[in-house]
């Protein structure tokens, strides 16, 4: 196989785990933003406590995509950033509202109403980013984005501001929604508060669904090829169908209350829609002209960068599980004190 | 705001801010490593709460860090789309591996933070040594990029193309190890000195304590350690200056006319009109011998060059001058400390010492600032010296002043919450119960 191709592969998988890690804690500040009820402020101290330990190496997959992105293919890197530069910057400013709210309000120990303040910018900018992250993905989709000579032949507008795009990023949003309710659902042993998330992943899980449609139905009019990517190659095909049953499967669970079955139906779902965006998108990574074969480095770079990436995974993987049973244990425990009395 | 000015100046402002967060960020976990390692041995509780109000400090910047390098990432290619075009492929490489670094550490420090009873006392301290290699090795792989794009190799040029691309040959620039061994020993003084500084305040607001105590005598080993081996690096840095990128050197020194046994000016005020450094005092053959260890060698002037391809030569100069001078300050003091202390052991109680310590503590700062705006402004107008000028990479969007204020106002939030969180967290006096019953940590 093209070396290209493998890269390509490699960052499609960053992207998956960036979904399946990221994603829910963008959700879960959505549902940060929406919480109601009784039991608000439970809900909120929840949220906190299940995104508190790892939020940083969360983001992690984020930047290991843009890297390689720009080693391994830079006029795909160049060109997003001209064309998409307004989209790329609310992101930007999203992940650095919601990063920097959130180790404020960890942190903070004083009145009660700038903390409060810090949870809505925490709230609304984690909802914002995923709507522009998925914006991003509609825009690269759509044949929209070209830059000749350093210029964007769309303006700064018109490569994204048309209805493809703006409902893919409903789309993600929606889905970070859905998958993070359902991660929720078993961060609590307390029945009602498990009962509300469940209700929240059932609306969002729906509100996705409608979102997916529409987005195939808008695909028609303004980003044909992705929508004949979507039907026409068999292992499209095979990915939609997991990801329906997928679905499926996370829905009976959910409403027959089998949370760990839903947690990992919802995630399996998720993982094989961004798939079947990859795999129906291939070969272009920005449609119409860019393509992992005309854009790519020198297969000398590429193949080097792949050794980098493997020796990093060598590294990291052991270490990634070896960190994993340590949090593990420190849950059972009660040891959780020993950090609390420095405060 | 011109669009080029604007985009510098954003790219400026946000490396100046990121600059600060890394070098606490790289140096805090050396420090907090010592700090636990002579908990076990000694079994003293003062450096069992100082390592652990280090970690916190860690976590902290870690975050705030990963923040503002995600910035900076996609701000490569937002500012500069047509530099990241034809360099991205030649520079990827340390940008990879310095994500696997930063991956190790957020790996790291959550076993660190969280294992405390959990995992056996020296996979703990091990742990914080792999934080503390692993902030290091970011550092370095950075670094290297902005060494390349000083002493760019490992290409060739055709049609305007790069091609032939080797990226280990890249990476290992001639400009890159020099510029990142003097970067890592500029952010251990920087961040030894302030904190050390920040303690010696404390300890004359707050009255003797053994927190601030042992505080300083780790800060100030690692700080002056740091600004002690910074000379040798220095040295070997400029001479790499020398002879890879001789129209910096004499920017930064103020050389205008190529010169026999060039003299090495202290201080003085360039005027590229007059082709003059004025009021500087002259060690005669200082540059040639620091330069090229031969008092006679020939110094290239900025002459060799035209006028409309040299950096804004004053601010360079000034820049250089306030960089060595601070720098000397600083190792002028760490010898004195390491001499009287040697001498008389109380050295850290003495009022007089304390104020002095408070005194020179932002330089290390000041220095790594200044510096860096040395590197910076002396590479220009070149983005990839000697290929591709800087107002040739800029984007192409309009309004660029907009993002250049929205990022400022965010990093002065971010900074705010920086110093906010580390006064709360990380120096602020630990309660009695703390020092006195070691259970209790």
């Amino acid at each position: 196989m093209n070396a290209a191709v493998i890269l390509a592969a490699v960052m499609l998988a960053a992207l998956v785990i960036y979904s399946l890690f990221g994603g829910p804690d963008y959700g879960a500040g959505f549902w940060d933003l929406m919480c109601s009820g009784p039991r608000r402020q439970d809900q909120r101290d929840l949220i906190a406590s299940a995104i508190q330990p790892v939020w940083e190496a969360n983001h992690i997959w984020l930047i290991l995509v843009v890297v390689l992105t720009f080693s391994g293919f830079p006029a795909v890197f160049s060109w997003i950033s001209l064309g998409l530069a307004v989209p790329i910057f609310l992101i930007l400013l999203g992940i650095v509202l919601r990063g920097s709210s959130y180790v404020f309000r960890a942190y903070f120990t004083g009145s009660i109403r700038t903390q409060l303040f810090c949870g809505k910018i925490f709230s609304i900018s984690s909802s914002i980013t995923p709507l522009f992250l998925g914006i991003v993905i509609g825009a690269i989709s759509s044949d929209a984005v070209i830059v000749k000579d350093g210029v964007s032949e769309n303006g700064f507008l018109g490569t994204w501001f048309h209805p493809f795009p703006l409902i893919v990023g409903m789309l993600s949003l929606s889905l970070f929604a859905y998958l993070s309710a359902c991660y929720l659902t078993i961060e609590t042993n307390d029945a009602s508060l498990q009962n509300d998330f469940r209700n929240r992943a059932l609306t969002s899980g729906l509100v996705s669904i409608i979102f997916a449609v529409l987005t195939y139905v808008v695909a028609g009019d303004s980003a044909r090829p992705i929508r004949d990517g979507l039907s026409r190659v068999p292992y499209v095909w095979l990915i939609e169908l997991g990801a329906v049953i997928a679905a499926l499967v996370a829905f009976h669970a959910l409403w027959s209350r089998r949370y760990l079955r839903a947690r990992m139906a919802a995630a399996a779902q998720v993982a094989l829609i961004v798939t079947g965006w990859g795999v129906a998108q291939y070969p272009c990574l920005v449609r119409p002209e860019l393509t992992i074969f005309n854009s790519a480095a020198p297969s000398n770079i590429l193949s080097d960068l792949e050794i980098a990436v493997a020796v990093g995974a060598l590294v990291l993987i052991p270490s990634l599980i070896l960190l994993l049973s340590v949090f593990k244990t420190q849950r059972k425990s009660i040891s959780a004190v020993a950090d609390t009395t420095l405060d | 705001m011109d669009n080029f000015i604007a985009a510098r100046s954003q790219m400026g402002m946000s490396l100046a801010f990121h600059i600060i967060f890394a070098a606490i960020g790289v140096s805090l976990p050396l420090m907090m490593t010592i700090a636990e390692w002579r908990w076990r041995s000694t079994g003293d509780p003062a450096y069992l709460v100082l390592a652990k109000r280090w970690a916190k400090g860690t976590t902290i910047l870690f975050a705030i860090g990963a923040i503002s390098g995600t910035v900076l990432s996609f701000e490569l290619g937002l500012l500069w789309p047509r530099f990241m075009q034809y360099a991205g492929a030649v520079i990827g490489m340390p940008f990879s591996l310095e994500g696997f670094a930063f991956f190790t550490e957020a790996i790291f420090l959550g076993i660190y933070l969280y294992g405390w009873n959990q995992v056996p006392g020296w996979f703990h301290l091990f742990s914080g040594i792999i934080v503390a290699i692993s902030g290091v090795l970011s550092a370095i792989f950075v670094t290297l990029v902005n060494g390349w794009m000083n002493t760019p190799t490992g290409f060739d040029v055709v049609a305007g193309k790069f091609e032939k691309i080797h990226p280990l040959v890249a990476m290992f620039n001639p400009a890159g190890i020099p510029e990142a061994i003097h970067m890592v020993l500029a952010a251990y003084t920087a961040a030894g000195f302030a904190t050390a500084g920040i303690h010696g305040w404390l300890l004359l607001r707050r009255g003797r304590n053994r927190f601030d105590e042992v505080a300083i005598g780790i800060a100030l080993l690692v700080g002056g350690g740091a600004v002690l081996l910074q000379s040798v690096s220095g040295d070997a840095l400029a001479r790499m200056v020398a002879a890879k990128q001789p129209m910096k050197l004499a920017s930064l020194e103020g050389q205008f006319q190529t010169e026999t046994g060039a003299p090495f000016r202290i201080g003085g005020l360039p005027f590229p009109d007059k082709r003059e450094t004025k009021f500087a005092i002259e060690i005669p053959h200082g540059l040639s011998l620091l330069s090229f260890h031969t008092p006679n060698a020939v110094i290239k002037g900025l002459d060799q060059e035209p006028e409309s391809d040299w950096p804004n030569v004053r601010m360079v100069h000034i820049c250089f001058q306030i960089m060595v001078g601070c720098g000397s300050l600083l190792s002028l003091f760490a010898v004195a400390a390491g001499w009287l202390s040697w001498k008389k052991r109380t050295l850290i109680n003495h009022p007089r010492f304390l104020k002095a310590l408070v005194f020179v503590s932002p330089l290390g700062f000041v220095a790594l600032e200044a510096g860096w705006m040395v590197t910076e402004l002396g590479r220009q107008p070149w983005i990839i010296y000697h290929l591709m000028r800087t107002k040739d990479a800029v984007t192409s969007m309009p309004n660029v002043t907009i993002t250049f204020l929205a990022m400022t106002a965010v990093y002065v939030i971010l900074g705010t919450i920086v110093v906010w969180l580390l006064s709360r967290h990380v120096i602020a006096a630990p309660e009695r119960k703390q020092l006195a019953h070691q259970g209790v940590l």
